[in-house]
C-alpha cells in the first residue's frame, strides 16, 4: 500500500497525538514524585528525592508492595504449574471436550474483572475461607494461567510432536521426554508468559477488591491513598515504582516472545487485563 | 569404516529365519471411519532388508508406528522375536525409528543426539562416548559432533538420525522414507550408503517408501500394499517378474496386459489373436486370466515363441532405449529396445516374447 504526502503525514500527527495522550500523564506523574513542593502545580519548583525516602518509611506502603510482591509470584507460580500440564493437554493429547477446555481455560481473560471478583467473593464468603494473600493469589491467578498456557501452547503447536515421539522411541519414559525435550523446546515461552503473569497480577485492582479482604496491594493502597492531600507526593512515587515493576516484565516478555514467535496471543491477553 | 574393533559390537547375524524378528498377526487399524490397515499379516526374517512399498495412503507409516509403539492397533498382535509386544508403549520396545522429518532434537548437538538413547539406558558414560563416536564414523560423519542440527545439511541431518537410532542397537530399525527429503542425486546415494550400513550393522531394516525403484535397489523383501493390505510379498526380481495382480504389474513399472482365456492345452487363447505359451502355473481351462509382459522383453522380430503381428504408431528415443507403441489385434503393446531399431512409424511388424517372461493375473471378476 502507498501513501499520499497527505494521508502521510495525517498518519504522522495522529501517532504523535495517540503517545502524547498516553504518555504524558505518566511522564507527568513520574515528574511529580520529584517535585520539591508538597502542592502539584506547574511549573515545578525543584527536584528533589525526599519522598522516595518517605516512601520507604511509610509501613502501609511498605507493606503494600510486599504483599503485592507475594501475591504476584504466587500467582506466577500456579500459573506456571496449572498453565504449562492444561497447555501439554490440550496440544499434545487428542480427548473428548478438548476445544471446550481450551476456551474455558481462556475465556477468564475476556470476562470482567467485576464479575470474575464477584463469583470468587461468593464463593470465598460461603466456603467461609478468609480473605488474604491466598485468595488474592487464587484470584490473579485465574487470567494469569491464560497468558501461560496462551504462550506455551503456541510454542508447542510449533514444535514437532515427532520430537517427543524420537525421545520415547530412544527410550525415554514421559518424565524424562518432558525434562529432557518438552520442557527445553517450552522454556524461553514459559519465561515469557510468567513475566507477563507477574505483571499483570502487580497492578490488578478490580478482582483484587473483591479477595484482598482487609490487606492492601500496592494498587489498593495507592487508590485508597490518592484522596489525602498529605500523602499526594509519596503516592506519585508509589505509582513509579508500580509502573516500573509492571512494565519492565512486560519489555522483557515481548522480547522474549518475539523471537519466538508467541507475541500476539500474549499482547492480546496482555491488553484485555489492562496490563499497561 | 567398520574396523575389526566396532565389528564386535554388530555381529553379523546369520540369514537364518528363525525366530522372525518382527511378526503381525491380524492387525487392523482403525481411525474413527477410516480404516488404515486391515487384517495383515506379516512376517520378517532377521537381519533382512524389508521394504514397504505402496501408493500414498495405503497405511504404511500406520504399520510402522504400530511396530514402533505410536498407535496401538485396533485388532490383532505384534511380536518382535517371540516377545508379544502389542500394548507396550514405544520406550519399552527394542525397534528404533528414523523419522521422514529426522526428529532430531534442535536443541541438543549431534554428539548429545546420538547418546542420547544410550543415556536413558544408564550406559556408563566412557562407553556412550566410544559407541556414540564409532556410529557417527559408520555414518561417516566424524568430526561434526559439536554441531547443533540446524549448522547441518540434509543430507548430513539424516545420517544423524540414522546414527541416533542405530547406536542402540535395536532388534529392528524402522526407517519412514528416511530420504524422502533429500534431492535425487544424494537420494540415490544414500540409497546405497543405507543398504552398505544394513550390511555392516546386520541389524533388520523395514523401509518405507513409495518409491518403486528405490524399494526395488535396497531390499531383500518387498511387500506391496494397497488399501491397508498387503497385495504380494517377495524379492524385487519376483515382484517384477511375476507379479500375480494388476496393481502389483502395475506398480513396479510399465507393463502390457492382454485379456484371454485358459485353453485346454494349458496355453492361453489371447482375444484377437492365437494361442500364446506361458511358462507359469495356470489356473483351471475356460478361466479368464490376463497375461502380461514387461516391454523390454518384447523384441520387434519373430525370434521368439510368442509373437502377434501389429502396427507401428509411435516412435520416441528415451535415452537408455527406444520406445515403440505397436497396434496389434490383442491392444497396444508398448516396447523398449535397446538399439534404437530400424522399424518406423506405419510400419507393420511381428513383436515377440518368450514364455519364460510372461506372467499370469487372474482377472478381477
Ligand atoms: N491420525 C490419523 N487420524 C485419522 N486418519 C489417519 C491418521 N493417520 C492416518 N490416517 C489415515 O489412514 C490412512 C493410511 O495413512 P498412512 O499415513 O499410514 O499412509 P501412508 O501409506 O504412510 O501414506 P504416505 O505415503 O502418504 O505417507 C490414510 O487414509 C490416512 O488418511
Ligand atoms: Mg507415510
Amino acid at each position: 500500500m502507498t501513501l499520499g504526502p497527505g494521508a502521510r503525514w495525517l498518519l504522522r500527527v495522529a501517532t504523535a497525538l495517540t503517545l502524547t495522550f498516553v504518555y504524558v500523564p505518566l511522564v507527568i506523574i513520574a515528574l511529580y514524585a520529584f517535585n520539591e513542593s508538597r502542592i502539584q502545580a506547574w511549573p515545578i519548583e525543584g527536584l528533589t528525592l525526599e519522598w522516595f525516602g518517605r516512601a520507604l518509611d511509610n509501613p502501609g506502603a511498605r507493606d503494600a508492595l510486599w504483599l503485592s510482591l507475594r501475591a504476584a509470584l504466587g500467582a506466577t507460580a500456579l500459573a506456571l504449574v496449572l498453565g504449562t500440564l492444561a497447555s501439554l493437554a490440550v496440544a499434545r493429547y487428542r480427548f473428548f471436550g478438548r476445544e471446550t477446555i481450551s476456551f474455558l481455560v481462556i475465556l477468564p481473560i475476556a470476562l470482567p474483572g467485576i464479575v470474575t471478583g464477584m463469583a470468587l467473593n461468593a464463593t470465598f464468603n460461603t466456603t467461609g475461607i478468609s480473605l488474604g494473600l491466598l485468595t488474592i493469589v487464587v484470584g490473579h491467578a485465574t487470567f494469569c494461567i491464560v497468558v501461560v498456557y496462551n504462550n506455551a501452547v503456541a510454542r508447542l503447536r510449533r514444535t514437532s510432536q515427532h520430537l517427543e515421539e524420537a525421545s520415547a522411541d530412544l527410550g525415554a519414559d514421559a518424565w524424562q521426554t518432558f525434562r529432557h525435550i518438552t520442557f527445553p523446546q517450552l522454556r524461553s515461552a514459559l519465561l515469557a508468559g510468567a513475566l507477563l503473569a507477574f505483571a499483570l497480577s502487580f497492578d490488578e485492582v478490580i478482582v483484587t477488591t473483591f479477595t484482598a479482604g482487609p490487606d492492601q496491594t500496592l494498587p489498593i493502597w495507592i487508590l485508597s491513598n490518592l484522596s489525602r492531600p498529605n500523602q499526594l507526593p509519596v503516592v506519585n512515587v508509589v505509582a513509579v515504582v508500580l509502573i516500573l515493576l509492571s512494565t519492565i516484565p512486560v519489555y522483557v516478555a515481548t522480547r522474549l516472545s518475539r523471537d519466538t514467535g508467541a507475541v500476539s496471543p500474549t499482547a492480546g491477553a496482555a491488553q484485555a487485563a489492562g496490563a499497561r | 569404516m567398520i574396523t575389526a574393533e566396532n565389528a564386535a559390537h554388530f555381529p553379523r547375524v546369520s540369514k537364518s529365519p528363525e525366530p522372525p524378528d518382527v511378526r503381525l498377526q491380524g492387525v487392523t487399524k482403525r481411525f474413527e471411519d477410516v480404516l488404515a490397515v486391515d487384517e495383515l499379516t506379516l512376517e520378517i526374517p532377521r537381519g533382512s532388508f524389508f521394504a514397504l512399498l505402496g501408493p500414498s495412503g495405503c497405511g504404511k507409516t500406520t504399520t510402522l508406528r504400530m511396530i514402533g509403539g505410536f498407535e496401538d492397533p485396533s485388532e490383532g498382535r505384534i511380536l518382535l522375536g517371540d516377545h508379544d509386544v502389542t500394548g507396550l508403549p514405544s520406550y519399552k520396545r527394542d525397534v528404533n525409528t528414523v523419522f521422514q522429518s529426522y526428529a532430531l532434537f534442535p536443541h541438543l548437538d549431534v554428539f548429545e543426539n546420538v547418546a542420547f538413547g544410550l543415556k536413558r539406558r544408564k550406559v556408563a558414560k566412557a562407553e556412550i562416548a566410544k559407541r556414540a563416536r564409532e556410529m557417527l564414523a559408520i555414518v561417516g560423519l566424524e568430526g561434526m559432533d559439536r554441531r547443533k542440527p540446524r549448522q547441518l545439511s540434509g543430507g548430513q541431518q539424516q545420517r544423524v538420525a540414522l546414527a541416533r537410532a542405530l547406536v542402540n542397537h535395536p532388534r529392528v530399525l524402522l526407517l519412514d522414507e528416511p530420504l524422502g527429503a533429500l534431492d535425487l542425486k544424494l537420494r540415490k546415494q544414500m540409497q546405497l550408503e543405507l543398504k552398505r550400513i544394513q550390511h555392516e550393522v546386520g541389524i533388520t531394516f523395514v523401509h518405507v517408501t513409495h518409491d518403486q525403484e528405490e524399494a526395488m535397489t535396497m531390499a531383500d523383501s518387498i511387500a506391496v500394499m494397497s488399501r491397508g493390505r498387503i497385495e504380494q510379498l517377495g524379492g524385487p526380481t519376483e515382484l517384477y517378474e511375476r507379479p500375480r495382480t494388476a496393481f502389483v504389474a502395475g506398480f513396479l513399472g510399465v507393463s502390457n496386459l492382454l485379456g484371454g482365456t485358459v485353453t485346454t492345452s494349458g496355453a492361453v487363447r489371447v482375444d484377437g489373436t492365437g494361442e500364446i505359451r506361458v511358462d507359469a502355473p495356470l489356473p483351471p481351462a475356460g478361466t479368464r486370466v490376463q497375461v502380461g509382459v514387461r516391454p523390454e522383453k518384447l523384441r520387434l522380430d519373430d525370434s521368439a515363441a510368442n509373437s502377434v503381428s501389429g502396427t507401428v504408431v509411435e516412435r520416441a528415443y528415451i535415452g537408455v532405449a527406444t520406445q515403440y507403441v505397436v497396434d496389434t489385434p490383442a491392444g497396444r503393446l508398448t516396447v523398449f529396445v535397446q538399439s534404437s531399431g530400424t522399424a518406423a512409424e506405419g510400419d507393420a511388424v511381428r513383436v515377440s516374447w518368450d514364455p519364460e517372461s510372461t506372467f499370469v493375473l487372474e482377472e478381477a471378476s
